[in-house]
């Protein structure tokens, strides 16, 4: 008998200004080793986090933005992005991170792991869940 | 199937309640708690975001601010911390907005 | 049910810390299992022994130790949170060369897995922070 939950991971604060960005991203890594089905949905201030092209040397903290890229080898490959919220902000798929994952049933072929979704999409991916993350 | 949504800032403070009430759907319940509780106050302009959804308050919250249960929205239901947990538990799932 | 809490903020400064221990309080008075109380970002600070509130006041801490000892509650301090806001227990203090703990009776220090394992046994989450 699987254990096998949906857990969901809300990301809706923009990078830097608060920790929450960060130390939610360290829950996600870890649960990649629960082997639990996980996605991640970006909405409010939280599409800032996935913008390219971020320095922080200026602020001296840690830039982690490139851990993000690393999603996909951790079998995360569903990155929900909200369309009304990126759109609110003037911001469009190019301004973010571009990010994939290998699909090793085909050839390690690179796929998109964001999908942008509208806000009622979002709402029928969360019925769909087992556990709401939120930080 | 339904979602538990709790919201615990004023929508004056932040826009976590419109979040909420544009993304809530069916039977979604909303749970008004901490500074949330000011989003239910029938004279204020946010209370229209809560129009035809399942909202209720947390009781001790309302008290704490000195919002006496008339100034509430039609319709909003006031319960305790057991009534939360009650919630909790008929509903599938919670989503915190923060 | 099981449920497992997450507290994402510290004693006093946000009321997650408050809504969380009377969550779990009336949960606990109807007969439910709390299988985790799980802090992380400065809800890590719960944990601390070296709180004093002034007496007219609740006292945050000690009402989670003794909730937690009352019950047998599995109250988690993350290891990641508690290195960067200097909560210590003695295995911390000796793996990362501390000269002093600080971390109040009913709690322990551990990783996030702790979160996700929560998430996965628990017939519920429940996430209290800003």
């Amino acid at each position: 008998m699987s254990d096998t939950k949906k857990f969901l991971f809300f990301n809706r604060k923009a990078p830097y200004g608060t920790i929450y960005a960060w130390e939610s991203l360290e829950v996600v890594l870890i649960s990649a080793a629960f082997e639990q089905d996980v996605s991640l949905a970006f909405m409010d201030d939280g599409v800032y986090q996935l913008v390219k092209g971020q320095d922080t040397s200026g602020i001296g903290m840690k830039n982690f933005s490139p851990t993000y890229a690393a999603l996909g080898d951790y079998e995360i490959t569903k990155i929900y992005v909200e369309k009304e919220s990126l759109e609110e902000r003037g911001l469009t798929l190019d301004d973010l991170q571009h990010l994939v994952w290998e699909d090793e049933d085909e050839d390690y072929a690179e796929k998109d792991s964001i999908r942008l979704v509208s806000r009622a999409e979002l709402g029928d991916v969360m019925a769909e869940q087992d556990v709401l993350f939120n930080f | 199937m339904s979602i538990l949504h709790l919201v615990n800032k004023s929508p004056y403070e932040n826009s976590n309640l419109n979040t909420a009430t544009s993304i809530m759907k069916g039977d979604d319940v909303l749970l008004l708690i901490e500074d949330g509780v000011y989003g239910a106050v029938k004279s204020g302009k946010a209370s229209a975001m809560i129009a035809g959804q399942k909202v209720s308050v947390l009781g001790p919250d309302l008290a704490a601010r000195g919002i006496s249960e008339d100034k509430l929205a039609d319709g909003v239901g006031v319960i305790d911390y057991a009534g939360f947990v009650d919630l909790v538990e008929s509903n599938d799932k919670v989503q915190s907005w923060l | 049910m099981k449920f497992t809490i997450q507290v994402n903020e510290g004693p006093y400064q946000h009321q997650s810390a408050d809504s969380a221990y009377h969550f779990a309080k009336a949960a606990l008075e109807k007969g439910h299992e709390i299988f985790r109380i799980f802090f992380y970002h400065d809800g890590v600070n719960n944990g601390t022994r070296l709180t004093t509130p002034p007496q007219d006041d609740r006292n945050i801490v000690a009402r989670w130790t003794e909730l937690g000892q009352a019950h047998d509650i599995d109250m988690v301090l993350c290891v990641a949170a508690a290195q960067r806001r200097g909560l210590v227990d003695d295995g911390e203090a000796e793996r990362n060369g501390k000269d002093a703990t600080n971390i109040a009776p009913g709690f322990r220090i551990s990783g996030l897995g702790q979160l996700v394992e929560g998430g996965i046994q628990s017939d519920r989450l429940i996430v209290f922070g800003d």
